[in-house]
């Protein structure tokens, strides 16, 4: 009996472990893919240069950083607002009953393809966009739009766990102080859930940067650094998604360095969101 | 019980394999890609024992996978570098003219070549420069690296960049999607895919068509290439074969130009 406890305890460890290798192993593989490009046509260059034309010698991806920074920030300020309303309501004022169908109902959003709403958002949105507001469509507006309903289901659900965490005393003492509902809610509560709150958006925030397959459909993909929200942009996963099909060479190379500013951007994120999340715990 | 099922499973599954001995691999671009996948099917009926796979990758894709040897053949819809053209050989399968498309409510019946780089290259930019209606030009790009983009900066852009502020989509059918929306829009697509929904403008006053191309009146045509590293093996030349014989028929059919024999095959 001991020696079996052992064994699935060995192997489990070896399991845990090689999952672990294999992030390893991704990162090692895309670094030593993009950084000799990074190396060769200069860091600065690579990172501040605005012209992208990688079969004639151009490497700067700013166009790209730029974009993928618009679209994201687009995103949260669309989608943040509504999906914090839809977590207070669910926690504080839906009753039992409306909360068992509305919550699993907006969960469902998360499982649907993103080509869906890609789909949706070309031709509903860009058409809009386009005889309304003016531009081609295609545009920093449209992408955010479509990423705000994405990350909608994420920031909601995580936000309702931690409105839901604040101990009730919380709301006892408030109302019995006298406070409004309403008071009790944006001055007592919601303060008392933030962290947990922020670890959600930063959450949702992962999910716009690395959406690739809906932004390309409705983003544009111009390679230009997009001034007003009804510019086309492209962001750093739409590059990689277009173009690695046909790239060799250098362009091959070049993509898989837009694959390590990708992979920082994302692991800052991530750790951002432990941190966050993490001091929300230790309180 | 579990051997009864294995051994069934093994005569179904040796059923299909026995037949097939001989494997034939292509990639590459994704315009030449679905024609490969048709002559595959045609040539599959009649070899039963050669198992034709066809993958897409775009060309350059394609052209790498060829000189690396994981494809038997590799499938190029645009002109080999010179750098590649000293290890692999091209075999013109067919052609493909390139239309240059805009939105049916678009006045603009044509342009010069002239014309087409400067709105290709964001020098005019707007429709009633090139008598049309005062409206924005979109200009609507396939992404760097596509064949049909190369051919047609080789044929139409003598070197002008491209504009950056264009639009770009990942494939002839999404530009097409995209013009056919926009009426201020202009792209261009394989002229076999070219529908009611979008209008071909003519260049130089040369409307494209297969007639057009086959008497040398339109000259935007680009060439679909299997390439070949060396001399490939049997059941890839017997392929080849079929492709350059009676599979010219089928390539007309779907409406490109079928390889005059013998031009432009060294």
């Amino acid at each position: 009996m001991k020696g079996r406890e052992w064994l699935i305890h060995r192997l489990l460890v070896v399991v845990a472990f090689s999952s672990l290798s294999l992030l390893g192993l991704i990162a090692v593989f895309i670094f030593a893919g993009g950084i000799p490009i990074m190396a060769q046509v200069g860091l600065g260059e690579f990172l501040a240069g605005t012209r992208w034309a990688p079969t004639r010698g151009h490497f700067g991806i700013l166009p790209m950083i730029v974009g993928s920074l618009w679209v994201t920030a687009g995103a949260l300020v669309l989608g943040v607002p509504v999906a914090l309303a839809c977590a207070m309501y669910l926690s504080e004022v839906a009753s039992e009953g409306v909360g068992r169908v509305v919550k699993p109902a907006l969960e469902l959003l998360a499982g649907i393809p993103s080509v869906v709403y890609g789909f949706l958002g070309l031709v509903l949105l860009v058409p809009l966009i386009r005889q309304f507001l003016g531009g081609p469509g295609f545009s920093v507006l449209a992408a955010a739009c479509v990423l705000a309903v994405m990350i909608l289901p994420t920031v909601t659900s995580v936000s309702y766990d931690a409105l839901r965490a604040v101990p009730p005393t919380y709301r006892e003492g408030s109302l019995a102080l006298g406070a409004t509902r309403w008071q009790t809610i944006s001055m007592s509560v919601l303060p008392a859930a933030r962290s947990g709150i922020l670890a959600g958006v930063i959450l949702g925030m992962g999910r716009a940067v690395g959406e690739t397959m809906a932004v390309i459909m409705v983003a544009g993909n111009a390679t230009l650094v997009p001034v007003s929200p009804l510019d086309p942009v492209r962001t750093l996963t739409s590059n990689i998604a277009l173009e690695l099909g046909y790239a060799a060479g250098k362009h091959r190379e070049a993509l898989f360095a837009t694959g390590v500013v990708l992979f920082l951007i994302i692991m800052v994120l991530n750790l951002v969101a432990g941190a966050v999340a993490g001091r929300g715990k230790s309180r | 019980m579990t051997g009864v099922v294995l051994l069934t499973l093994t005569a179904l599954g040796g059923c299909r394999r026995e037949a097939r001995v001989h494997t034939v691999t292509l990639a590459g671009s994704t315009s030449v890609q679905p024609f490969a996948e048709l002559l595959a099917e045609v040539f599959m009926s009649r070899h039963p024992e050669i198992s034709v796979n066809v993958q897409g990758g775009g060309s350059s894709a394609g052209i790498e996978a060829a000189l690396s040897g994981a494809a038997d053949i590799g499938m190029s819809s645009r002109h080999l570098l010179p750098a590649e053209q000293a290890q692999l050989r091209p075999v013109l399968i067919a052609q493909d003219a390139v239309a240059v498309v805009v939105h049916p409510s678009n006045p603009v019946r044509g342009l010069t070549r002239d014309q087409a780089r400067d709105i290709f290259a964001g020098r005019i930019r707007n429709w009633s420069q090139v008598g049309g209606p005062p409206s924005a030009i979109h200009v609507i790009l396939r992404e760097e690296g596509s064949g049909t983009r190369a051919s047609f900066e080789e044929m139409i852009m003598e070197g002008s960049d491209p504009d950056p502020r264009a639009l770009v989509q990942d494939s002839n059918g999404a530009v097409r999607e995209t013009v056919a929306h926009d009426p201020g829009a202009i792209g261009y697509i394989s002229l076999g895919l070219v529908d009611e929904r979008v209008r071909p403008v003519s260049i130089d006053g040369m409307t494209p068509s297969v007639p057009a191309v086959l008497e040398g009146r339109y000259q935007l045509v680009r060439p679909f290439l299997f390439v070949l590293k060396g001399e490939p093996r049997e059941p890839a030349l017997l392929f080849l074969d079929f492709v350059l014989g009676p599979g010219q028929a089928i390539l007309r059919e779907e409406g490109l130009i079928p390889a005059a024999k013998g031009s432009g095959n060294p």
